[in-house]
């Protein structure tokens, strides 16, 4: 049997007149790390919006394991086991850590009406735990953040943010983790700290494959299994950190070499 | 926290109970204008002080850490002051009045508050529960209990038929729909004989378990009980009841989910909320509670008519919203009093009562954004942060 666990073929999305990603052959295997690179406007994100049902394909396919599951609903997308973080964080702000976390693992909360209000003591001995399921997921990144559950996110430095989202597409125990720039607007401290956090999240889990767009080459260097460039929605080089850093079309999109 | 620390708390609380009660007595006996404007400041700069001091968080921290001591001391209050008044006719019909309009209130809540969903109709979803149980109350020998009911579920219906055409879209486009709803049923009332037309319909009392609260209760040779007062004490019911289940849907993984739809539809998705599925049951259950306050307000008063359900009475309700503090259903019932009592005391203000509604709401804005008592932090259950 393959490890294939994500594949895409000829994946398409237009804007209008603009091809935003032409048709981006991919493909993740179990336990592998992509690092995503090109430089701003290549489509690294319409790249995850069409994976994640934000953006409907114009032409292509998306399959996950033998399911087909292009142009889904966000919300199955998720159900199928697929989380992501944003660019521009989408936390919400004036909610508790805590509540932030349980947005992602909706999945696995009863929300109906009548359980929520008529069995309060079933629902405190599931909130219970979760708060247990929380905290240990919050102290493998940070013990000083888990002490923090209760506080709005909007009292916390950036980098805890950031933490808040990746932990909230991580509680639901996905199988694939698409992390769009994580580290912008950090430092160069906080993303190292940051990725030293993914890697021991990957050691803990090695069946969770991950795509991660960066624009940092460092970091990709470090990080990566294997790298994908993407330069005007097309997917101009593919490969090692070292094949790919000597291609010369990467060079070039990077540069602005002709 | 120490045992002294949390007796002092108790006692604070007990306190600042007694004086809402005496308050409120104070205020709907007033009669003097001087004495009403004098008491309205009196309770906007309280509430005001207390908010900014920290007062009133810690006031409501204890109620959150005792919720059914809190919700049974505070209706048992509201009922003695109603036995108090016994038989001012005005003054009870002021207070069940402000307890239905605060039922109302904290339905919209739900809807706007929680789900984000703007709602400038809650006049006329009233006026569904009143107009649903004219008719059956008329008509049909339904027990009333049913047919109050029967009037809330006609509000919930109506309004789930409504909002689908929200559903797929976004933003201001919702406020629109429920304002052309508004307008189009004061006109549909108007011009529909079945309902009486511009000149309304007669309402019959209401009778739950044999009891007819129109009922004349004699009280010695000359005074008698007001008939106000048991509706007074009913709609206290209501309002606490409606308080309850407001409180435990934000207290739960249905509220949560509620405010993932109104902070960010996105990402709410993109972590497999269903929008439409919350939004739809966040403006039915809302309309429910609106509607059913309807029906007890129009059969309290006897008589309903298309006056009594414009858009500018959807304006007020909305706007004791936002004055009592968006998301918190505890703030509506000091907004409701200050928004119901005022206009109908102050002779002056009886004119300009939509002026002084909108000079107020822009105060609030500008002033204090998050209402007289702003919705604090979910707390799942009593004692949470301790878990
Ligand atoms: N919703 C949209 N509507 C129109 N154009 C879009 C939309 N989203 C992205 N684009 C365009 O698609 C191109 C790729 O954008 P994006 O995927 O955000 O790039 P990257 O993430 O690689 O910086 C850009 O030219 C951008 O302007
Ligand atoms: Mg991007």
């Amino acid at each position: 049997m393959s490890s294939t666990l994500l594949s895409a073929q000829g994946l398409t999305v237009r804007f209008g007149g603009l091809t935003a990603l032409n048709g981006l052959d991919f493909h993740l295997e179990r336990g592998e790390l992509v690092g995503l690179i090109g430089p701003n406007g290549s489509g690294k994100t319409t790249f995850f919006n069409a994976l994640t049902g934000l953006y409907r394909p114009s032409a292509g396919r998306v399959q996950l394991g033998a399911d087909d599951i292009t142009g889904l609903s966000p919300q199955r997308v998720y159900r199928a086991g697929i989380t992501r973080t944003f660019q521009r964080l989408r936390l919400a702000l004036s909610l508790s850590v805590f509540d932030n976390l349980m947005i992602g693992n909706h999945r696995r909360l009863d929300a109906g009406l009548l359980g929520n209000v008529l069995h309060r003591a079933r629902l405190r001995a599931d909130i219970e735990r979760n708060v247990e399921q929380a905290r240990q997921l919050l102290r493998r990144f940070s013990a000083p953040l888990a002490a923090r559950l209760f506080d709005p996110v909007a009292q916390l430095p950036m980098i805890d943010r950031r933490r808040v989202e990746v932990c909230r597409a991580l509680i639901s125990d996905p199988r694939i983790l698409l992390l769009d720039e994580p580290s912008a607007g950090m430092t160069q401290e906080e993303t190292r700290a940051l990725m030293d956090d993914l890697l021991a999240t990957r050691s803990e889990h090695p069946e969770l494959a991950m795509v991660l767009i960066e624009h940092e080459m460092g970091v990709i260097e470090r990080v990566s299994d294997r790298c994908v460039v993407l330069n005007y929605g097309e997917k101009i080089a593919e490969g090692s950190y070292r094949q790919v850093a000597d291609d010369s079309r990467v060079r070039s999109a990077y540069l602005g070499e002709d | 926290m120490s045992k002294r620390a949390a007796r002092i708390d108790i006692a604070l609380a007990l306190a600042a109970l007694a004086g809402c009660a005496l308050f409120t007595g104070l205020f709907l006996r007033a009669e003097a204008q001087w004495e009403i404007a004098v008491l309205a400041v009196l309770l906007a700069a309280t509430l005001y002080a207390a908010g900014r001091s920290g007062v009133a968080a810690r006031l409501e921290a204890t109620g959150a850490a005792h919720p059914r001591a809190a919700s049974l001391a505070a209706g048992a209050a509201m009922l003695l002051l109603v036995a108090l008044l016994h038989s001012s006719h005005f003054a009870l019909l002021m207070m069940a009045t402000v307890a239905l309009f605060a039922t109302a209130c904290m339905g919209l809540t739900l809807q706007f508050g929680y789900a984000g969903i703007t709602n400038f109709a809650g006049a006329a979803f009233f006026g569904i529960g009143g107009y649903t149980t004219a008719v059956l109350a008329t008509h049909t020998g339904v027990p009333h209990l049913l047919v109050l009911l029967a009037g809330g579920a006609m509000a919930g219906l109506i309004g789930s038929l409504l909002i689908l055409p929200i559903l797929r879209t976004r933003g201001h486009y919702a406020a629109l729909v429920t304002i052309a709803f508004a307008v189009l049923f004061k006109t549909f009332l108007e011009v529909n004989d079945a309902l009486g037309g511009p000149q309304g319909l007669k309402v019959p009392g209401l009778e739950l378990f044999g009891w007819a609260f129109n009922r004349r209760i004699p009280l010695g040779e000359d005074r008698e009980i007001s008939f106000f007062a048991s509706y007074a004490a009913l709609s206290i019911v209501l309002a606490l009841l409606a308080y309850s289940l407001v409180k435990r849907v934000e207290r739960s993984w249905l509220g949560l989910s509620l405010d993932a739809v109104r902070v960010d539809e996105t990402a709410a998705a993109c972590f497999g909320i269903d929008i439409a599925r919350w939004k739809i049951l966040a403006f039915t259950l809302g309309n429910f509670l609106v509607g059913l306050a309807g029906g007890i307000y129009a059969m309290m008063l006897g008589y309903i008519a298309p006056t009594s359900f414009t858009f500018g009475d959807s304006l007020i309700m909305v706007s004791i919203v936002i004055l009592g503090g968006l998301g918190n259903p505890l703030g509506v019932i000091p907004a409701a009093l200050l928004v119901v009592v005022l206009p109908e005391k102050l002779q002056l203000i009886q004119e300009y009562r939509f002026l002084l509604f909108a000079v107020v709401v822009m105060l609030i804005l500008v002033f204090r954004p998050d209402g007289l008592l702003p919705r604090r932090m979910r707390e799942y259950f009593a004692g949470w942060k301790r878990a």
